[in-house]
């Protein structure tokens, strides 16, 4: 056992070497892709590997440390600053999107149909176009989409709000459960949560084939379409993530991983949880609903 | 891995040997040393590139590449000086100092920190790799403003990837120097008795983790409006091309802060040690430094005021950009009062970080002017700005970090380095880069637009004394190299306090130090620091 007083400094990994030349190859095969290159997809298909490869082996090897008992307090507190500043950064990613949308809507559609500082733009470039939100018309629709209909608020996405939000409820009994030392709550409620993640997945995905299927909405379709499909498409990127990260955690609660007081990757996974919770809540409001 | 093998590691000294002591290292001064060798190597290839740019400009007319080239070495030169250079010299002397400086075995999270290194010649070779493909590497710019960035060739998607690339590496970064900061500090080391350069490593941290992820996201959309039919950046689809602008520097002015802040906290360390004070204003020193950070998420519309902004956006970035003088005025003031009747001395760190002062205000006070807007609308675009942001990169945070090159050398190596030939490097760096900027003000005010491989003819002479001090700058660098490999090969032995007037805990370490340096953790009281 380690001396808990020490700070544990890994040995040499070959990891951090492993996880770069995964991404290398990943961003090589696609960028290849997307010049249409037919060999692409096997370098991303190798990178993809690689990098399932390093989680794998690079958490792998800190779980047998943690278990191992290498870890003291002030590890631990490194991981959770690590956690925490990470999702900051995932906020600031969704930010810009955000950002994109806010900027379409309030000023640049707007704009375009003569408003404020826009009167020069309209008349000489489109002087025909009409603001709206939903946007249903473009200035010029020649290489864009033009769709039928949007997906209304309180339909399916009403339900996935449900969904994600009962799913934080079940992650946080999850957590009460595991600090009261309940097994078999702790791995029940947990199991709810995955499902309940899973459930909205499927549920998004059901939407997504509608709007492509049915209602021509799609990445195409102007600047609704954009900024639609990739707040939602990055968000539902990261639910699905989330929801593996906990089906790992489940896996481990199911082998007697995780104590009643050590349990930090338990509480990093539900950090991100509750993030992609709020994402979603900030989605369904400005996206969906108003 | 086995896990009793490193149980007891912090007890012996071992260190693993060859090729794999690189390549996996978990240890902050090995990593720092490989973050500060390809900043080197970055260094030279960017000058290169600058090389070609002054070549061309020699002259009126077209010489000597043609223009597409032209344009791709100005965008590469910007995007290899400023991830390729100066950020992972930034960072590698973070690896190497702060935990030294703050009593740290070693950076809280050493394998990730390794991840972050070894992404960057990665990152480069994705991006320098552009060169050999079917349209030539990137020609649109640093800023890849759309819809000119979209005609890039094949090299497009290699451009937005390596910039992910390189974000992901320098998140990874900044979490593990916060984590390092605020949890791995020995006793006794109260964050207000940290270090300035601990300190704006610290803020530098706080907006890579708010910048790049917007970068990040920025870029995506030109990767989803050139391949998958968005139109975030297209009017015709109800976008706007000025809206990548606004995400763009949203990222791009704190950007600027993460290149210089670090710069600051090398001068706040230089400074008091060869004027044998302590620094002036320690508290200001930081409050100003944290609302620089700040302030930087407020004033990015100032790079786009020729732009058609709406005019109270315009007068809000006015005043906000005027804002940022007074906290880097309180910078500079107590730089200055600190050698105000101090013993000083002046060795190389030392000249370095003078002409530091002097120059970087100069660049601070061009920089003031860009922010008037009425008065931009003329500068826009011009080699006023190229002069402008090169006094701050260039004669800013390039001066910086060789000060810290000079400074730290003998901590790392062992040895001092040869003074005389590094005096040497000093009046040749100061002098030319002088003789290279300076005229660029003039050309800049008489109106000869950046990024344009041609000029009128009246621009001439101002363009070949400053190509001349170009090539004469670039050259004197290549003493630099020569003076550093000297000391890594031998010298005088270094003793561990190295300066005098140094203060601090790295000076209490054997130089170099061991390869893990505090493995108890020391006392720090407030004597460390007196003088």
């Amino acid at each position: 056992m380690a001396s808990k007083d020490i700070y544990f400094i890994p040995e040499p990994s070959k990891w951090p070497i492993v996880a770069s030349l995964a991404l290398f190859s990943t961003f090589i095969g696609g960028a290849m892709t997307l010049n249409q290159s037919s060999n692409g997809k096997y370098v991303l298909i190798l990178g993809a590997i690689g990098i399932i490869y390093m989680f794998a082996g690079w958490f792998s090897s800190v779980i047998s440390e943690s278990l191992a008992g290498n870890y003291n307090k002030q590890v631990d507190v490194s991981f959770r600053m690590g956690m925490g500043w990470f999702i900051l950064s995932e906020v600031m990613f969704f930010a810009a999107f955000f950002g994109a949308l806010f900027y379409a809507r309030v000023l640049s559609v707007p704009w375009l149909s003569g408003e404020g500082h826009g009167v020069a733009t309209h008349q000489f470039l489109w002087p025909a176009f009409k603001a709206s939100w939903p946007m249903s018309v473009m200035p010029n629709s020649t290489n864009y989409t033009a769709y039928k209909d949007t997906i209304p608020a309180f339909g399916v996405p009403a339900v996935n709000t449900l969904l994600l939000l009962s799913s934080g409820v079940t992650v946080t009994l999850a957590h009460w459960a595991l600090k009261k030392g309940q097994r078999t709550q702790l791995c029940a409620w947990l199991f709810a949560t995955v499902a309940l993640g899973a459930l909205f997945v499927y549920f998004q995905a059901g939407e997504y084939h509608h709007a492509y299927t049915e209602l021509n909405l799609k990445l195409s379709s102007g600047v609704y379409g954009s900024t639609f499909f990739m707040l939602t498409g990055f968000h539902g990127f990261h639910v699905t993530m989330g929801a593996v990260m906990l089906a790992v955690i489940l896996f481990r609660s199911l082998k007697g991983h995780f104590t009643k007081n050590d349990h930090f990757a338990f509480e990093a996974v539900a950090w991100y949880w509750h993030f992609v919770d709020v994402v979603w809540l900030g989605l369904f409001i400005f996206v969906y609903w108003l | 891995m086995s896990t009793k093998a490193h149980a007891d590691h912090d007890h012996h000294d071992h260190k693993p040997t060859g090729i794999k002591r690189w390549l996996f290292s978990t240890n902050h001064k090995d990593i720092g040393t490989m973050y500060l060798v390809f900043s080197l190597i970055m260094f030279f290839i960017g000058g290169s590139m600058a090389m070609i740019i002054r070549a061309e400009l020699f002259q009126p007319g077209l010489q000597f590449v043609d223009p597409q080239f032209y344009n791709s070495m100005v965008t590469v030169h910007a995007l290899v000086m400023i991830f390729g250079a100066i950020m992972p010299a930034g960072v590698g002397l973070a690896n190497w100092m702060i935990p030294i400086m703050i009593g740290a075995p070693d950076m809280a999270l050493p394998r990730m920190n390794n991840m972050s290194f070894w992404i960057m010649p990665f990152a480069f070779a994705l991006l320098l790799g552009t060169f050999f493909m079917e349209g030539g590497a990137p020609a649109g710019g640093w800023t890849m403003y759309p819809p000119l960035v979209l005609q890039t060739g094949k090299a497009f998607p290699f451009l937005i990837f390596a910039v992910h690339f390189l974000g992901i590496s320098s998140i990874m970064g900044a979490i593990n120097i916060i984590a390092t900061v605020f949890n791995m500090r020995a006793p006794g080391m109260t964050l207000m008795r940290l270090p300035l350069f601990v300190w704006t490593w610290v803020i530098t941290a706080f907006l890579l983790i708010a910048s790049m992820p917007v970068l990040a996201g920025a870029v995506t959309m030109l990767l989803t409006d050139k391949y998958f039919g968005t139109s975030f950046f297209n009017a015709a689809g109800g976008g706007d091309p000025v809206l990548f602008q606004h995400i763009f520097w949203f990222f791009g002015h704190p950007e600027v802060y993460i290149l210089i802040l670090p710069a600051f906290g090398i001068i706040s360390q230089i400074i008091p040690t060869f004027a044998r004070k302590p620094l002036f204003g320690y508290a200001s020193m930081v409050y100003a430094t944290a609302s620089i950070a700040i302030l930087s998420f407020f004033v990015w519309a100032h790079h786009m005021f020729t732009v058609g902004l709406p005019i109270n956006g315009e007068l809000f970035f006015m005043y906000a950009t005027m804002l940022i003088a007074v906290p880097t005025g309180v910078k500079v003031f107590n730089w200055v009062a600190t050698m105000w009747k101090g013993a000083m001395t002046f060795e190389t760190p030392m000249l370095f970080a003078l002409a530091f002062v002097i120059l970087f205000t100069i660049g601070g006070f061009s920089g003031l002017m860009l922010g008037i807007t009425p008065v931009d609308f003329q500068y826009h675009d011009t080699y006023f700005v190229v002069a402008h942001f090169h006094y701050v990169l260039l004669t800013g945070a390039v001066f910086a970090l060789m000060a810290s090159a000079y400074y730290w050398l003998p901590k790392w190596t062992g040895h001092m380095y040869d003074e005389k030939l590094a005096k040497i490097h000093f009046w040749l760096s100061a002098i030319f880069a002088n003789v290279l900027f300076f005229p660029q003000h003039f050309l800049g005010l008489a109106g000869m637009p950046r990024r344009i491989p041609d000029y009128s003819v009246q621009f001439a002479d101002f363009n070949m004394v400053s190509s001349l001090g170009g090539f004469a700058y670039g050259i004197s660098q290549l003493l630099f190299v020569y003076i550093v490999i000297k000391c890594v090969l031998g010298g005088k032995k270094a003793t561990g306090q190295v300066w005098e007037g140094a203060r601090g805990l790295e000076w209490t370490l054997s130089s170099p130090p061991p390869y893990h340096s505090f493995t108890k953790s020391p006392k720090v009281t407030k004597a460390l620091m007196d003088y």
